[in-house]
Order: C-alpha cells, then sequence, then structure tokens
C-alpha cells in the first residue's frame, strides 16, 4: 500500500526544498521512506509502534523547523540525521519511563545531535506549556481562542457559534481569554 | 481621605482594563499591518513616546508568535498524521518482529503456559532426583563396599574382616560357646602337624586355637607366627592325640601361575566336612591391582579362607582368602610366594619342630576324584574361640 513509486526515496536537496515551500507530497514522500528505520528501531528497544510515531514525527517536527529556521545545514545523510534524532529521543523517553538499561539495539550509524536538539527542547517546552494553559482556560476561551488564532475562522463565524449578539461582543469576549491565556501561559514554570 | 485614593485607584483600574481590550486590539491590527497609513504612524509615535507601550507590544509579538509556532506544529502534526494513516504499520512491524526474535514473540505470547510447563519440568526432575536418590542410597553400599575394599587393601585387620572375609561366625547355640567364635579353613604345611590359614582368620584376640580334620578329630593347636602384612598366619597342632600325618601328597608351587589355569579348592565353609570347589585363575593380580593375591574364577564362601588353592597337578599356588562382594566369582588367593616369605620369616626359637615344606608330588597325574580323596587328610577346619 505504502509502496507507490513516487514514495523512492527524495534526495536531501529535495527534501530542504520541500519543506521550504510546503510540499505536501515531499513531505509525504519523506515521512514513509524513513518511517519503517525508526519502527525498527523503537520496536526492538522495548517500544510500541505508537512510541515510533511519536518520536519520528517529533523528529520530523525537528527536522521540519529546523530547515523553516534556515539555520539546517546538510553536514549527514538526512537519514542519519533523522535517525540520530529519533535515537536521542527514544534513549530520553526509555530513560523517562525508567526502561533504559544503559543498552540499545542499534540499526543504523548515528551522529551526536545534542546541539541539534537545544531549540527544538526549547519548542517543545513552549508548546506543552501553550497546550496545558489552553486546557487550563477552559471553554469558551479554549475554543474561541483555538479558533480565531488556530484555525484562522472569522469573528463572525465565531460569532454566530457562540451565539454572540454581535462581534464587539466577540472581540472583547476574546480579548479577554487572550488576556487570561497569557496569564497562564506565563504563570507555568 | 483613603476612600478618594481607593476610588481614583479602583476607576483607574476599570480605564485600564478598557483600555486593555482597546489596546490589545490595536496592537494586533498593527502587528497584523491592518492599520491605515496615518493610524499607524500615530500609533508608532505613541509607542514611541510609551515604553510601557513598546513594551506591551514586544511582549504580545512574542506571545503570537509562541501561538503561532503553536498553531504550526498543530498543522503539522495533523499533516503526518494523515500521512501516517496511509502506512500499514502493522505489516512493517510483522515485517521486522518475526525473523528477528520469535523466541521472544514466543516468550511474550506464551509464557504463561511456558511457566507452567517449566514449572511441571523442574518438578518432574524433582521427582525422579528423589528416585534416582533413593536407588542412590541403595548404590551406596557399593561405594561404601569400595572404600571397604580399598581400607582392605590397606591390610589392617578389622577391615579385612569387615569386607569380605571367608569365614564363618559359627552360630551360638550348636556350639555352646562364647559369642565371637570364627571359622576357617587351614591345611598342613608339613606331616608333623604345621598348618597354614590366613592371619584374618584367627585374628589377633583369640583365646584358643582348634583344627579339625575331615574324620571329625579336634586337635588343639597354637599360634607359631602371623604375618599380617600376607595375611598369612602358621600353627602347630599340638595335642597329645595328634599323630603325625602321612608325608604330604602336594607341593607348594613357587613361580607364579598362568592366567586361565584350572583351579580348585578344599574348604569348610559349611559344616564339618571339606566342600570341594573349582575354577580358574582370572588374574595375576588380587583385588584393585593387589600383587600379593590372584583373582579367582572360583565360587568361595564365607568359610573358605586359609584354604588351599590348587591347580590340576596338585600344586597349591595359593590361600583362598576373600572375595568380592560386588562382582560375582571375583576370589582372591594369597599367592604361595608370599606363604613361602612369611614360612622363612619364622623365627628359628619359635619352632618347636622343624618345618620341612614336602617337595614330593604325589597327587599328579590322578584324577580329581582320587587327588581330592588323598587331599582331603590335610585340609583342617580351623576353629577359633576367643
Amino acid at each position: 500500500m505504502s509502496k507507490q513509486t513516487n514514495t523512492a526515496a527524495p534526495t536531501d536537496s529535495e527534501v530542504i526544498l520541500g519543506i521550504l515551500n510546503n510540499s505536501e507530497t515531499v513531505l509525504k514522500r519523506l515521512y514513509i521512506v524513513y518511517f519503517p528505520m525508526v519502527l525498527q528501531l523503537v520496536i526492538n528497544n522495548s517500544g510500541t509502534q505508537d512510541d515510533a510515531k511519536d518520536i519520528y514525527q517529533e523528529a520530523i517536527i525537528v527536522l521540519y523547523n529546523k530547515v523553516k529556521s534556515g539555520e539546517f545545514e546538510l553536514s549527514s545523510k538526512l537519514k542519519t540525521f533523522i535517525y540520530s534524532v529519533c535515537r536521542r529521543l527514544w534513549l530520553k523517553k526509555l530513560a523517562h519511563m525508567n526502561r533504559y538499561g544503559g543498552d540499545i539495539h542499534d540499526f543504523q550509524e548515528h551522529l551526536p545531535v545534542e546541539e541539534n536538539m537545544d531549540l527544538h527542547t526549547d519548542r517543545d517546552i513552549q508548546f506543552s506549556k501553550m497546550e496545558s494553559s489552553l486546557q487550563l482556560l477552559g471553554e469558551p476561551c479554549k475554543t474561541i481562542i483555538e479558533d480565531f488564532y488556530i484555525y484562522d475562522r472569522s469573528m463572525q463565524e465565531i460569532c454566530e457559534k457562540f451565539g454572540y449578539t454581535n462581534a464587539d461582543n466577540a472581540k472583547t469576549q476574546k480579548y479577554k481569554c487572550l488576556q487570561r491565556l497569557k496569564k497562564l501561559f506565563f504563570q507555568q514554570k | 481621605m483613603p476612600a478618594t485614593v481607593e476610588e481614583i485607584v479602583f476607576s483607574a483600574e476599570i480605564k485600564r482594563r478598557m483600555d486593555n481590550n482597546q489596546l490589545t486590539e490595536a496592537i494586533e491590527r498593527y502587528l497584523n499591518d491592518e492599520m491605515s497609513g496615518e493610524e499607524r504612524a500615530s500609533f508608532e509615535q505613541y509607542r514611541k513616546a510609551n515604553a510601557d507601550i513598546d513594551s506591551r507590544i514586544t511582549e504580545h509579538q512574542h506571545f503570537a508568535g509562541l501561538l503561532k509556532q503553536y498553531r504550526e506544529r498543530i498543522e503539522l502534526e495533523e499533516r503526518l498524521n494523515a500521512i501516517h494513516n496511509e502506512i500499514d504499520v502493522h505489516a512493517l512491524v510483522e515485517e521486522m518482529t518475526v525473523h528477528p526474535s520469535w523466541i521472544v514473540q514466543l516468550w511474550r505470547n506464551h509464557h504463561s503456559k511456558i511457566s507452567v510447563a517449566a514449572s511441571v519440568a523442574i518438578f518432574a526432575v524433582l521427582t525422579t532426583m528423589f528416585f534416582a536418590g533413593y536407588f542412590n542410597n541403595r548404590n551406596q553400599e557399593h561405594y561404601t563396599e569400595l572404600r571397604r575394599q580399598i581400607e582392605n587393601v590397606k591390610r589392617t585387620t578389622e577391615q579385612r574382616i569387615n569386607q569380605s572375609q571367608l569365614q564363618t561366625v559359627v552360630p551360638q547355640p550348636r556350639r555352646h560357646l562364647n559369642p565371637g567364635n570364627y571359622r576357617g579353613t587351614g591345611f598342613a604345611l608339613s606331616a608333623n602337624g604345621y598348618i597354614v590359614t590366613n592371619y584374618h582368620v584367627i585374628g589377633d584376640r583369640f583365646d584358643s586355637l582348634y583344627v579339625q580334620n575331615a574324620a571329625g578329630e579336634s586337635f588343639y593347636a597354637k599360634l607359631v607366627y602371623s604375618e599380617p602384612q600376607y595375611d598369612v598366619a602358621i600353627l602347630k597342632i599340638d595335642d597329645e592325640s595328634f599323630k603325625n600325618l602321612p608325608s604330604l601328597p602336594y607341593t607348594f608351587k613357587k613361580g607364579r601361575s598362568d592366567l586361565g589355569e584350572n583351579v580348585y579348592t578344599l574348604g569348610y565353609p559349611e559344616g564339618d566336612s571339606p566342600v570341594f570347589d573349582k575354577g580358574y585363575l582370572s588374574s595375576v593380580n588380587g583385588y584393585e591391582g593387589d600383587s600379593v593375591e590372584y583373582r579367582v574364577n572360583i565360587s568361595a564362601n564365607p568359610g573358605n579362607s586359609g584354604g588351599p588353592l590348587l591347580n590340576s597337578n596338585g600344586n597349591i599356588i595359593g590361600i583362598v582368602s576373600g572375595k568380592q562382594t560386588l562382582a560375582v566369582g571375583a576370589s582372591y588367593a594369597i599367592k604361595t610366594k608370599y606363604l613361602l616369605k612369611a614360612i622363612q620369616n619364622v623365627p628359628l626359637d619359635s619352632l618347636s619342630d622343624k618345618l620341612n615344606l614336602s617337595n614330593k608330588n604325589m597327587l599328579t597325574g590322578l584324577s580329581r576324584v582320587q587327588q581330592i580323596k588323598k587331599m582331603q587328610n590335610y585340609v583342617f577346619q580351623v576353629k577359633v574361640y576367643n
């Protein structure tokens, strides 16, 4: 099913260009080509396929953000980079779950990727802070904020969805919510 | 006075809140580039003049950036999830796990069954060990026996007695004698009443010794010399009723005998009449390679100890002394050579009469029955009282 012709490994520069251009096909090819490698790593080191999925997607996000921020320099094969990032992430997760026996069964060559991970770790923290702040925000604020800032819904739509009498009321509500979200966000450690 | 202050603070707070929403909206519009040129210019001026406003704009910008990042990540995750759903992960997992670690799979899927099986196996092994242990306990006799036999090689008297001496313990009621009487066999060395038997038959703690011939006549005897090292004891009949024997029909073979030679013995394993047994020489060495003895395949029994071992020509080749309890038919006989050595070692002053070994064989060529008929008058039952 996944072995279509266009799943042949994209070249590394194709991937970088594709990410910069938001190419869906390149992202898909990239994803499909390297997933098995990561799946193999994770399930053979006491993980499940869901763990593999999480780890792999995180690694793709690392790559994606790095490319988007213009920091990415192709100093090794992309494959090695992805594998190394996944390996690093998985070791961290294993350690977190106290399941790491000090020994990992490797399938690919890998590089130290510590410095690449700093930015990601930072972003990851911000992301989970935002996620939990939104949870704490509660309804209807959470949905209003998400609709407006994430799903790009117009104030008019939001107004109708929540039954506000006019857009101004909705706007006031939105700013109140945003204010609370900021507060929640910056209060979190 | 304090009321006024509170009032002022309160109204200022309200004002700030009112401003807050408007200000946030303005900032948002400013950052999103939604302001007209004029409005933008005045807002920028307002920002420059007011450091507080400037920091609020920066803060909002930062937060908007975070929101954007959050949004991008959520969008990317959605895209990735969509791609992921197209992958047949199960097939991949199968492909990767089946062959690298089927044992692990087996264990994961069946560990409870395997555990039960292992428990059963352990139980079975323990059970088997229990039974085997039971047999081992019986076999330990074998082990002890062996040890005893080894100790026997050391030739300490008590151990020899323990082992397999061919002497009988006389049942007490039959003899009306004190317990611990032993019997063995002995045979004449010379016509004047010297008799040889095994040292272990008499031991070193006896009260009196008697010898009894085939006719049932008993004679008192005394110990002349013993050599525990070779298990040889020499007695002398010291009884008035004893008359010298006719000259001995057999001789003592000094050289070594060969494997397979037919041999026989006469002894008193049972009752008061001599018992005949035959066999062959099965090894030139005795128990555990003991060179003092021959190994003889003959059915010797307790009571046979000290009896003569003759070859078919009527030469004495040894003194029957013991048998192996484990191997059927394995008996041992002291070689004549050591008997002769012992005779040589007898101190002259303990000899009341001369000890002359006969050198004339009158048995050669006779049939076995004839040989035995002549022999049996020279074979005695040795009775030990203590």
